[in-house]
Formats: structure tokens, C-alpha cells, sequence
């Protein structure tokens, strides 16, 4: 796969998937897969599975992850830009159609209709994540999940050193597991 | 200068914002709604329902949208890079460890406590999002009717799986509606 093909099948994708997370795995995993079948499914999910241990937009990790694998450095740099300029054009477009309009009476009717919608949106995501996480080590989950959810909406604490907190009790907590686990056995 | 305050908020989206979808709604809430006040609350949920609708992850749609709104287009470029570049960084370092075989059980250690974490994180922005959109108006009881009735809607179709992109679309619809029922009473 050339270089400008690589290029021009992430830009288009990324130019007809609408919304963010995961929807453009599928579509990203079809092209390369069935389409070109120049990454196998196994390695498309190794690429996911990377993709989501770093952080940032999905669709990025996995461009970037399918750039390096088909192509080098050089392909990883090319797919961060073709999964980012589409969405890049498209906002900057709008924006100057937000900033002359989002005070127009239709469009603002429009845009609370919208808003409405992604609250309910929102609100049924969260369950479904929350089902998903408490799947695994229950309580731990729990007392995370209520934690940071209490901490973000009663307090301003900063963000990113929740974040910090949240990955420093997953490895603390799990490597004293491992080690009294490996102490029970021996 | 604006461009570099820009360049570090983005940076930090982009560095804390794991797990994809959603997760960075938290993290641009904290940085950029409430401790920079680059965007009102209501101008986070537009841009996050316009997200639904357009190409590309919430992320890039935010960082092109403030930057824009801050510095034109230089800071669309320089906060959308900023957001990618954490993302880019443990990407390159990863694909040359992984793609090698190994696996990484500290980092399963921490995703293990950064998911449900970050589920809590979500609820707290989602729970912030369903009150700006539907308290906003100035009827009965601070509701917003036409925000309500959308999201009653979508509430009930996205329960019943319909897709994102769709039940975002009728939304505006329903908003559109009320807003001429509005318009023709008194």
C-alpha cells in the first residue's frame, strides 16, 4: 500500500464517520481488512487493544497504529494527520457558522432540541460504561466509580491528578494481589 | 500568550483523556470550561452535540472550536496538534515495545483502575450536561420545555438502540418543532 493510498483511505474514512469513540473502528477495520487486506483481524485488534492504552481520540491511536504497522514512522505521522484534518476543516467551518447564528431563534430551537438529545444520550452511556466496569473486580470498581464521580461534581480538584490517582490504586492495588496471591502459593 | 496557554490546556486534554469517547468531556470541562473559562457550559454541550453530528472524536472538534474562537486558525492548528501529541509519544514508545510481543502488565495494572474512574468522571459531566440543557429555559419551573421533550425522545430511541448520529439528527427536529410551537403562542 502506497503512501498516498494509505493517506487518502484514513482521510476518507475519517471525513464520513460521524461522532467520536469507537464508530470508526469498524469502517477503519473494513477498508484495511476486507477491502485492501493489508492487516489481518488479528492484528487490527492488537492495534485497538494498543490504541486504548494510551490516551486520546480512539480514532487517532488506531490511524497512527495502522500507519506504523503498514509503513514506519513515517506512516504513523501521515495517519495522526489524515484521522485529525477532516474533523479540523469540518469545525472550522461551522464555527463560523456557530458564531453568526447560534443566537438565531431557529437555530438555537434547533440546538436545544440537540442538547436535550445528548443529555439522554450521555446519561445512557454512562450506565452501559458503568455495567461494563463493574464487571471485573467489583468492589474496587465501585469505590472508584462513586469516589470520582463525588469528587468531580462537589469539588474543583483538578482533573488530570485524579486521572494520575485512578491509574497509581489500579497498579498498587493489583500488584499486591499478584503478590500475595504468588505468597499463597508457595 | 494565548497560543502557548493553548498549546498546555490541549496538551493536558490530551494526555489525561484515556478510554476514549466520552473521557475527554470531563477533562475539557475542568480545563477549559471551568479553570480557563474558554467556553460556557452551553457552549460545550453545542460543540459536543455538533460532535455527533460531524466527523472526528470530541476531542479534535473541541481543541479546532476554542482554538479558533481564542486565536483563529493557527490556534484551531496549535490546539488540535497539542491534543495528539501525548497520544503520539506513548504511541511511537509502545508500537516499538509491543509490536514485538511483549505484553505490559503495568499498564493493564493501571487501565484496571483508570476505567472505572473515569466512568465516575463521565457521570459527572453527563450529570452537568442534562441540567445545563434542561434547566436553561425561562418557563415552568426553570425547565426548558423543548429541551425536555427532546430529551424524552432520545431517551426512549436510544434506549431502544437507535443510533447516535439519527437520534442527535431528530433532536434538532424536535427542537425545531417546539420552537414554532413557541413562536405561534403568545
Amino acid at each position: 500500500m502506497s503512501y498516498w493510498l494509505f493517506f487518502f483511505t484514513v482521510f476518507k474514512v475519517s471525513a464520513i464517520t460521524f461522532g467520536g469513540g469507537y464508530t470508526i473502528v469498524p469502517v477503519l477495520k473494513d477498508e484495511f481488512c476486507n477491502k485492501h487486506q493489508c492487516i489481518t483481524e488479528d492484528e487490527m485488534l492488537d492495534i485497538v487493544a494498543i490504541a486504548q492504552s494510551a490516551p486520546g481520540p480512539i480514532a487517532v491511536g488506531v490511524s497512527l497504529l495502522l500507519g506504523y504497522s503498514l509503513k514506519g514512522r513515517g506512516g504513523a505521522l501521515l495517519g495522526i494527520l489524515a484521522a485529525i484534518l477532516p474533523p479540523m476543516i469540518t469545525i472550522s467551518v461551522i464555527y463560523f457558522f456557530y458564531e453568526a447564528f447560534a443566537t438565531n431563534y431557529w437555530v438555537r430551537a434547533a440546538l436545544r432540541g440537540m442538547s436535550g438529545a445528548i443529555a439522554a444520550v450521555m446519561l445512557l452511556a454512562v450506565f452501559s460504561m458503568a455495567r461494563q466496569v463493574l464487571k471485573k473486580h467489583k468492589l474496587f470498581s465501585a469505590i472508584l466509580l462513586v469516589g470520582a464521580f463525588a469528587l468531580a461534581w462537589f469539588t474543583s480538584i483538578n482533573t488530570a491528578l485524579l486521572i494520575l490517582v485512578f491509574a497509581l490504586s489500579g497498579i498498587v492495588v493489583f500488584t499486591l494481589k499478584d503478590l500475595q496471591e504468588k505468597g499463597d502459593e508457595s | 500568550m494565548i497560543l502557548w496557554e493553548l498549546f498546555v490546556a490541549f496538551l493536558e486534554v490530551g494526555a489525561t483523556a484515556f478510554g476514549g469517547g466520552y473521557a475527554a468531556l470531563p477533562i475539557i470541562q475542568n480545563v477549559i470550561v471551568e479553570r480557563n473559562q474558554w467556553l460556557t457550559m452551553t457552549e460545550m454541550t453545542d460543540i459536543l452535540s455538533l460532535s455527533q453530528v460531524t466527523p472526528g472524536p470530541i476531542a479534535i472538534n473541541s481543541a479546532t472550536f476554542v482554538g479558533i474562537k481564542l486565536a483563529g486558525i493557527p490556534g484551531a492548528i496549535v490546539a488540535s496538534v497539542a491534543t495528539v501529541i501525548p497520544q503520539a509519544i506513548i504511541l511511537f514508545a509502545l508500537s516499538a515495545i509491543i509490536f514485538s510481543g511483549r505484553k505490559l502488565t503495568l499498564i493493564d495494572r493501571a487501565l484496571a483502575g483508570l476505567r472505572p474512574g473515569v466512568v465516575g468522571l463521565i457521570a459527572s459531566a453527563a450529570l452537568s450536561i442534562v441540567i445545563s440543557s434542561l434547566f436553561a429555559g425561562n418557563s415552568v419551573l426553570g425547565l426548558d420545555l423543548i429541551a425536555v421533550a427532546a430529551f424524552l425522545i432520545a431517551l426512549l430511541l436510544r434506549y431502544k438502540k437507535l443510533d447516535v448520529f439519527t437520534v442527535v439528527a431528530l433532536g434538532a427536529l424536535v427542537g425545531l418543532l417546539g420552537g414554532a410551537v413557541e413562536y405561534l403562542l403568545p
